[in-house]
């Protein structure tokens, strides 16, 4: 149950690590100003997060573990992120999509996390919550907006979210930490909530004048540490430092 | 040592800044929740704005630093998330700082966030308090603050969002 526990809070500080470090990668590169300041902000939040989740982790993991020695000396395949996560950012509309299609997901999971049994989870739950309410409400304003614009850009968005869709599966596939999490009534339930995430994401896509893809496979792995090779190459540049002067300090 | 009474303690926190928003002091944004004298230590509870506030460290080593000056040398800070922290909770006063300072103050409560995507909140402008103002970015220039712009009298500004 502990192993579990801690596994489950990877996964969680994970996600946010990963997106967070993609995210900071638009840094200086944005199409305006304004959004290139919005995404640095929400990057910003998901590394918040990540703090807050992989100091419960270490936490519970003890032997003297730390925040820092999670995010920057593990390997790749102690990482538990989603696949769709570690995917490179591409052009501004399948980073947009990969948002969208994570912060719906994300929004729903952490309105149900309010209610875990686990009090750390529920009060990261609580500030996560208010933070990503904002995201989700910014990235299905974009896909509309690029849906709903000109041809270049409709086409574009509509081929980045048919191209991410196999890889968004993976948030839905339940293995045996989430079944034993669910059952202790600390984690969440995943059918739930892809019936809502898929609800919302029809919603927008209609707004946005896009199709919605139609059923496919999952890519899965992430969650059990095996990934892409995008993630050895994200990982090269957020871990060189810490690693190259591991007692540097700032 | 001097030994201080908990109101003592609040009084000092009053000259403690917000490092990014140095006209308001961390009483003003309410994220000081607790003080607690046990006779072998004083410990000062905040709570975080945002979870990837990077000011919360800064804030922490002003508080010791302040509480230092003041002959106090057993003081400890600690972090707690909840209940976790809302515009709610800034003080009147530091809403009237805000706008003087160049900032609209957060409006209404936050219990009333659209969910998803609602229409964006109208805003007074701070400088000449029209209400004639329109959302430029949800995210200014922190992750704290929305742009906004004043169509009357065409400033742009920051909004303090509600949380
Ligand atoms: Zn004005």
């Amino acid at each position: 149950m502990q192993n579990e526990l801690v596994q489950y809070t990877l996964r969680l500080g994970d996600n946010a690590l990963i997106l967070g470090q993609r995210l900071t990668e638009w840094c200086g590169h944005g199409p305006i100003l304004e959004q290139d300041i919005a995404l640095s902000n929400m990057a910003l939040d998901q590394l918040g997060q990540a703090r807050m989740l992989l100091q419960y982790a270490a936490q519970l993991k003890g032997e003297g573990s730390t925040e820092d020695a999670l995010a920057f000396f593990r390997q790749e395949g102690e990482f538990r992120n989603l696949l769709l996560l570690e995917l490179e950012n591409g052009d501004w509309g399948k980073t947009i999509a990969r948002q969208f299609l994570f912060d719906t997901f994300n929004y729903f999971q952490y309105t149900a996390l309010l209610q875990s049994e686990d009090e750390t989870l529920r009060a990261i739950a609580q500030k996560a919550i208010k933070e990503v309410t904002y995201h989700a409400q910014w990235s299905a304003e974009w896909v509309i907006r690029l849906g709903d614009g000109t041809d270049e850009s409709h086409k574009r968005i509509q081929e980045a979210v048919d191209s991410l869709w196999e890889w968004a599966n993976e948030m839905f596939v339940a293995d045996a930490v989430d079944e034993l999490m669910l059952e202790k009534g600390i984690g969440v339930n995943l059918t739930e909530i892809h019936a809502l995430w898929e609800e919302k994401v029809a919603q927008v896509l209609a707004m946005a004048t896009l199709q919605m893809p139609a059923e496919t496979w999952a890519q899965t792995g992430g969650k059990q540490g095996d990934h892409t090779e995008s993630l050895g190459f994200l990982l090269a540049e957020m871990q060189s430092l810490p690693r190259t002067y591991p007692e540097a300090k700032w | 040592m001097k030994q201080y009474s908990e109101k003592e303690i609040w009084e000092m926190l009053v000259s403690v800044p917000d490092p990014e928003i140095p006209a308001l002091s961390v009483l003003d944004l309410g994220i000081v929740r607790e003080v607690v004298l046990t006779g072998e230590q004083t410990l000062i509870k905040i709570t975080p704005t945002y979870s990837g506030c990077p000011a919360m460290k800064e804030i922490e080593e002003n508080i010791l630093k302040e509480l230092q000056a003041q002959g106090i040398d057993n003081a400890v800070v600690e972090t707690i998330l909840s209940p976790p922290w809302t515009t709610d909770w800034m003080t009147e006063e530091g809403k009237e700082k805000l706008r003087k300072f160049g900032i609209a103050p957060p409006e209404g409560s936050s219990a009333d966030k659209s969910v998803l995507f609602g229409e964006a909140k109208k805003v007074t402008c701070p400088y000449c308090q029209s209400r004639n103002t329109q959302m430029v970015s949800q995210f200014g220039s922190t992750a704290c603050k929305s742009l906004y712009k004043c169509e009357d009298c065409l400033e742009p500004f920051d909004y303090f969002k509600c949380l």
